[in-house]
């Protein structure tokens, strides 16, 4: 006995509590509605019952079946208004649902139970004591004819219903035959597919979804003789039963949109469907004649079957319904060899008295089944019989505005804490305590009931990765792990598609061909691995598979055919960073560029969606052995931990996933700390050199050239996309949980904002997108290698390796570097400001006389601009004494790691290098003022 | 034809105008605003609504009219719009007023700038005009 088996007894058990819980008011509201009474409610009743019935039948519960069986052909009658709801026929029904209920609760026992009274007690209204009508005397006639209430009176809850079921079902269909394929000969999966299928045409049947119903049938009719063991679960029947997986989902949808079944009546697929079962049945007869002269002699008596055509010609529900109440019947027409029509397997089951588990074996030795299944699994099941109370639907739309609810009560608790600190009474302050506990544990408990199993957005990748797999021609198994791991329902909705598209790269580009597999000695089945788990208040979510892993060189080569990259960018670049450029916009617009580079459609597009929720993506790559691509998200986005900063007396919020670190400078730290280039402040921050910006002249409140100098200065270091840079603010306040708040229509455009939310004494805070001050700020922007090539050193491997450089410009295209450390300063200076001593050039600076050096003329190359009333001036100081580079132009600061050097042969410079694309010589700074001013260093040394 | 409606009326730089009766969700006092910078100017700021977030339009400065006094606080109109409710910003409050059609006239083609796009059209009442304002133009500001 498998657990499964349990498992499915279980929920069979959950499900009909579930259906019967509901009946008993249905019921009584349908005996005081009278003669007026409401027809979906019938049917709603009509359909749990059935569903019970179905279900109990398949389980080889027959006395609950039959009981159920009885009741629902009275609720038909009532349904066809061949009845009246009177209090007889109610209470009936009523003491047959509690009769039913009991038998649930004790399944083991529930076929021995004698139900002989009710079926009496129905069987009498039935038969007419109520109604004039003469019953129609089997079951199958009833169904023959059933009521078919028309789509359009359906009420939307009942057709919700059915489409929420319907999907539900389908989904474990899909699962079930991937497991399918690879154990075909799980008993337990192929009835949980055959129950499923058997459901939905079922309802299908019953909501009059014709299309629907004949493709269900037929479907389900291909899987009664695999289950049978007439014929095989091979892959062309597997292949088959997807197809009316995907059309029955399609029937579904048309359904969602249209409440018809859609003006497609399939035909063609039907005719497909039975054409293969048919062809499957004679190869797999063929087989069996010829085996039975040796093998199989002591076979029962072939049971005819009936005349199919009879029964061919009723309805969906009648077919399949009774081979659910004698499921045990089913094994000796599997093994009859018998001309079996196409639907005949249900039919001659119900011509078979239920049989006892010691049936002549089959082929697939099923016949005891059912029975193990009910009597082992009722250990679990006995003290499950509540386990239908301990669950509850309840609407999205409820839990929303539960959560906003919550996001108030939050800011009021904020409030109160607030007065806390100004009102000094113990008894205040254990009551807030205890209210702030409290409003804790229930933003706590009601974030979790919005919260999913990530589970369900993977549900549907086994069946995407075998589709894929099959039209690349490639094998590939899926594996997941940390199904349960749970996520907030906007943010599962929202990485829905970017996970699906990188499933569906992965398989398409990082998984290699069996033949390419097999010669790596690699196993041919490719593995694609899902993982997901909490980590830091964040989930991860990881994409592996064991594949080719990229191929940098073609991704370099393509980065800079499309001119996102320079070739020299490139060739410096980490190979952990040359992975990651998939994700630059532009890599891949073009179709083709994703087949020659491995991957990369739309994978830009991939990463904005998930930094929109704000998650970060990262990719690893290891050649020949596969790809890792790790995506990070916050649990939830409804409430975030952000930043509470004051500029100008107003409050702004920073999301605290942009945050690095705070930094505040006060005197003459403030003074020393934050340097000029080019207009552009930046602060050096463990010698590296930070953007900063003014958070009130990105708001506009003040312009750039107000406030420099400040006495103290609180600094935010940021971080957007790959870059870091420094806000600067006029006060840090505190770390708080806010409720985000959208931004209203109006503000929609304003890009440095990304919401609102209310502070503790309830006003208004408008949050702010740091991405979005960062381009404002021209912090990032269209200069993507700088982002990247900044981005390497946060690898701690490359550090070593990375030099900051200040690049300077001399004539139209010469350009020097010199390291960063060297410089002590940037200044601009009047030309007119120069004076001679010594034969030198000299200004005038901070009081002392300061020699410049013209680089043009040291180095003899044409200077561009000696006409400018400013002159760029680079201060070098060595103890104490300082001398000025002259240059053209301050052209930028760059971390780079300095690779393919040439050394450079004349005085004065070390290297050349290729910068940001340029060729670009390396000073040699002591070596050029030696040059101009021999006495420097030698002075310098007597002293 | 339309038959009477009832308009909420309030009034700007001396000039009387209406809305809808039916789109106005409540009308309240000056409430303390968070400014926005970098947002259209029309938006003054954001007001907390019993913990909705509302956004503040002065229709001063959307229909071009010179601004209001700074001792002078407005009064908020606050109507239903499709993206949640929008705070109007007016002068002062006037009467519920039921207007009919047959007293209902176009612009005049004299009318231009902001106002000509917001105002539907004129209701002559006695001695005076009632301008009939378009709401959902005048939360509208994409264009700026």
């Amino acid at each position: 006995m498998s657990n499964e088996d349990a498992e499915l007894l279980k929920e069979f058990a959950v499900e009909s509590q579930e259906h019967l819980s509901d009946i008993e008011n249905q019921l009584l509201t349908l005996e005081s509605q009278g003669d007026n009474m409401d027809v979906a409610l019938v049917n709603t009743v009509f359909r749990a019952i059935h569903s019970i019935k179905g279900a109990a039948g398949f389980m080889g519960l027959d006395t609950l079946g039959g009981l159920a069986h009885r009741a629902e052909e009275v609720l038909n009658r009532l349904r066809n208004k061949e009845l009246r709801p009177t209090s007889v026929v109610i209470n009936t029904l009523l003491k047959a649902a509690d009769r039913l209920k009991d038998l649930i609760d004790e399944i083991e026992t529930s076929n021995d139970a004698d139900v002989s009274d009710h079926l009496a007690a129905l069987e009498r209204i039935l038969s007419g004591e109520t109604t004039e009508e003469t019953p129609a005397p089997t079951s199958v006639q009833a169904e023959t004819e059933p009521y078919r209430p028309q789509a359009a009176t359906l009420t939307d809850e009942a057709l919700r219903e059915f489409l929420i079921e319907s999907y539900d079902n389908l989904e474990q269909v899909e699962r079930d035959l991937l497991t399918l394929e690879r154990e075909p000969k799980s008993e337990s999966v192929l009835n949980s597919v055959f129950r499923n299928i058997h459901t939905i045409k079922g309802s299908a049947g019953f909501l009059a979804y014709g299309t629907l119903e004949r493709v269900a049938h037929v479907t389900e009719n291909v899987l009664g003789s695999v289950r049978s063991g007439q014929i095989g679960m091979d892959p062309e029947v597997s292949e088959c039963m997807f197809r009316s997986v995907d059309a029955i989902r399609k029937i579904l949808k048309s359904i969602e949109s249209t409440r018809t079944d859609g003006a497609d009546p399939m035909t063609h697929l039907i005719s497909n469907i039975e054409a293969l079962h048919g062809t499957k049945l004679k190869e797999a007869l063929a087989m069996v004649h010829s085996a039975i002269p040796k093998t199989d002699s002591t076979s029962p008596t072939p049971i005819p079957s009936q005349p199919a055509a009879t029964i061919a010609s009723a309805p969906a529900p009648s077919g399949a319904a009774p081979s659910g109440v004698a499921p045990s019947g089913v094994a000796p027409t599997g093994a009859a060899p018998s001309g079996v029509a196409p639907n005949g397997v249900a039919p001659a089951a119900k011509a078979v008295p239920p049989v006892a588990p010691a049936a002549p074996p089959s082929k697939s030795a099923k016949s005891d089944e059912p029975q193990n299944k009910a009597s082992n699994a009722n250990s679990n099941t006995n003290g499950e019989g509540s386990a239908a109370d301990s669950t509850i639907r309840v609407d999205v739309a409820l839990l929303d505005k539960l959560m906003t609810r919550v996001g108030e009560l939050v800011l009021a608790r904020n409030q109160i804490l607030q007065f806390n600190s100004t009102i000094n009474d113990n008894a205040l302050y254990s009551a807030t305590q205890r209210l702030n506990l409290i409003t804790t544990e229930l933003q706590e408990g009601v974030m979790k009931t919005r919260m999913q199993p990530i589970g369900t957005v993977w549900s549907k990748f086994p069946r995407l990765v075998r589709d894929l797999a099959a039209i690349c021609e490639k094998e590939v198994r899926i594996e997941m792990e940390g199904k349960e791991t749970e996520l907030d329902k906007t943010i599962i909705e929202a990485i829905k598609d970017p996970l699906t598209h990188l499933v569906r790269n992965t398989v398409d580009h990082g998984i290699e061909r069996p033949e390419v597999r097999r010669e790596k000695g690699k196993p041919t089945e490719g593995c694609l691995t899902l993982r997901a788990y909490h980590e830091g208040g964040q989930v991860n979510i990881e994409i592996c598979d064991d594949g080719a892993g990229l191929n940098l060189d073609r991704i370099k080569a393509k980065a800079v055919e499309r001119g996102l990259m320079t070739q020299d960018a490139v060739a410096r670049m980490a190979d952990r960073d040359v992975g990651n450029l998939i994700f630059l916009p532009g890599f891949s617009t073009a179709e083709k560029v994703s087949n020659v580079s491995g991957r990369g459609v739309g994978m830009d597009v991939v990463k904005t969606n998930i930094e929109k929720i704000g998650g970060t993506v990262d990719l690893q790559s290891k050649s020949g052995l596969g790809t890792t691509i790790k995506i990070k998200i916050p649990l939830t986005l409804a409430i975030i931990p952000a930043l509470i900063v004051t500029s100008d007396s107003d409050r702004y919020a920073i999301p605290q996933v942009n945050l690095l670190e705070l930094v505040r400078l006060e005197g003459e730290q403030t003074r020393k700390g934050i340097e000029w280039i080019q207009g552009a402040p930046v602060y050096r921050l463990r010698g590296r050199l930070l953007p900063l910006v003014y958070l009130r002249h990105e708001l506009g409140i003040v312009d750039a050239t107000q406030d420099l100098d400040r006495e103290i200065v609180n600094i935010v270091v940021l971080r957007a996309d790959d870059r870091q840079f420094g806000l600067v603010v006029d006060r840090i306040n505190d770390s708080e949980e806010i409720v985000v708040k959208p931004l209203s229509k109006q503000l929609k455009n304003v890009s440095v904002y990304s919401g609102t939310t209310i502070m503790g004494d309830g006003r208004v805070a408008l949050i702010l997108d740091v991405m979005g001050i960062a381009q404002s700020a021209h912090v990032i922007s269209g200069a993507r290698d700088r982002t990247m090539t900044d981005s390497s050193d946060r690898n701690e491997s490359n550090k070593s390796q990375m030099q900051t450089l200040l690049v300077l410009g001399v004539g139209p295209n010469r350009r020097f570097a010199l390291p960063i450390g060297q410089v002590t300063r940037l200044e601009k200076i009047a030309a007119d400001s120069v004076e001679h001593a010594d034969h030198q050039e000299v200004v005038q600076y901070r009081g002392e006389i300061l020699p410049l050096i013209r680089l043009s003329d040291t180095l003899g190359v044409n200077s561009m601009n000696g006409g400018d009333d400013l002159m760029d001036v680079v201060v070098y100081t060595e103890s104490g004494r300082s001398v000025g580079l002259v240059v053209d132009q301050i052209v930028d600061i760059v971390e780079t790691e300095l690779v393919n050097t040439r050394p450079a042969h004349r005085v004065g410079l070390t290297h050349s290098a290729v910068i940001q694309g340029h060729v670009t010589d390396l000073l040699d700074l002591p070596a050029v003022i030696r040059m101009v001013d021999p006495s420097f260093f030698q002075d310098h040394v007597n002293v | 034809m339309i038959t009477s409606r009832q308009l909420c009326t309030f009034y700007l730089d001396g000039h009387l105008f209406g809305v809808d009766a039916q789109t106005v969700q409540e009308v309240i006092r000056y409430q303390e605003m968070t400014r926005v910078p970098q947002s259209p100017a029309a938006v003054s700021g954001l007001i907390n609504l019993r913990g909705q977030i509302v956004t503040a339009i002065d229709l001063r400065t959307r229909l071009g009219l010179t601004p209001r006094d700074a001792d002078k606080l407005p009064m908020n109109v606050v109507v239903r719009s499709d993206d949640g409710a929008v705070s109007l910003l007016v002068d002062q409050i006037g009467d519920v007023i039921e207007v009919e059609p047959e007293n209902f006239e176009t612009p005049p083609d004299t009318l231009h700038g902001a106002a000509r796009e917001l105002v539907q059209g004129a209701y002559k009442l006695d001695g005076r005009l009632l301008l009939l304002l378009n709401c959902d133009e005048a939360v509208e500001l994409v264009h700026e």
